[in-house]
């Protein structure tokens, strides 16, 4: 009897945690995939140059970052996986949300500054506590006289 | 000042390499917010009040490397590298640095003065 309201409780958590987390996830794909399509004229690399014969006459430095969080299920997945070991497939999407984000966010600062092409760009992943993870996209925007799209 | 991560800033020519310029910030999170990240934690997502935290950390690190950079003399930054990492469990640093230099215009016919740090 004792043991049946922790345990409820956890189940609980799990349910909301779950339905919640998936329908948080399937929503910020979806919102992602618009976003990407209305920044897909950007170019992006993280090679330190530009294709030979293009030229840009200045540079600034752009970056974006977020914090996200996995939902309860998923930590009770990592869990349970730290028993035998081995991928944990279902974080894999919270990181490459995490990614995506981040290098929107990078991406719409340059391109609110008139440029179309990020070089040298970098993505830092660090753990901020309590399940929760930060990704940093930074990157540098040029301008290029041209105005031609950079294709690598 | 110009801020770049690459090693040369397009359509400038380094002539002076002032040195290492460094800024850090370490932000501890309030209850509030530790509360609602919690709360975060059970049904995922973006947890904003920390993204916020972050990106103000990211600015005043930054502007604290800038302001060193300037004390060096220095008219740009370039190579500009941020690292972040938690300390004492509960607060997380946000360190940026790079390397001050002296720029100067490349273009013949370019004004002589670099862009303003926010614009071009």
């Amino acid at each position: 009897m004792e043991l049946l309201l922790p345990l409820g409780v956890t189940l609980l958590l799990l349910l909301i945690g779950g339905l919640a987390g998936t329908i948080t996830e399937q929503r910020h794909l979806q919102d992602l995939a618009a976003r990407e399509a209305a920044l897909g004229h950007m170019s992006l690399t993280d090679l330190k140059s530009l294709p030979p014969g293009m030229t840009a006459d200045a540079g600034v430095l752009v970056s974006g970052n977020v914090v996200i969080a996995s939902d309860y299920l998923k930590q009770v997945r990592i869990g349970l996986r730290g028993i035998v070991g081995g991928e944990v497939r279902s974080y894999r999407t919270v990181m490459d949300r995490a990614r995506r984000e981040a290098r929107l966010r990078m991406l719409a600062e340059a391109a609110a500054m008139g440029s179309s092409t990020v070089i040298n760009i970098r993505l830092t992943t660090t753990d901020v506590g309590r399940g929760t993870t930060e990704v940093i996209c930074y990157g540098t925007a040029v301008r290029t006289p041209s105005a031609a799209r950079a294709v690598w | 000042m110009i801020l770049v991560n690459t090693e040369t800033i397009p359509g400038f020519r380094i002539v002076r390499l002032c040195g290492l310029a460094q800024g850090n910030t370490i932000r501890a999170k309030n209850i509030g917010r530790d509360i609602g990240a919690g709360f975060k934690n059970i049904v995922g997502g973006e947890i904003r009040a920390y993204t916020e935290l972050m990106t103000e950390a990211r600015t005043e690190a930054t502007q604290r490397m800038v302001a060193q950079a300037q004390q060096m003399g220095a008219n740009a930054v370039v190579n500009v590298r941020f690292t972040t990492s938690q300390v004492a469990g509960a607060a997380a640093e946000l360190y940026a640095y790079g390397t001050a230099v002296v720029v100067e215009q490349d273009a013949p016919n370019a004004p002589s003065q670099p862009p303003a740090a926010q614009g071009w």
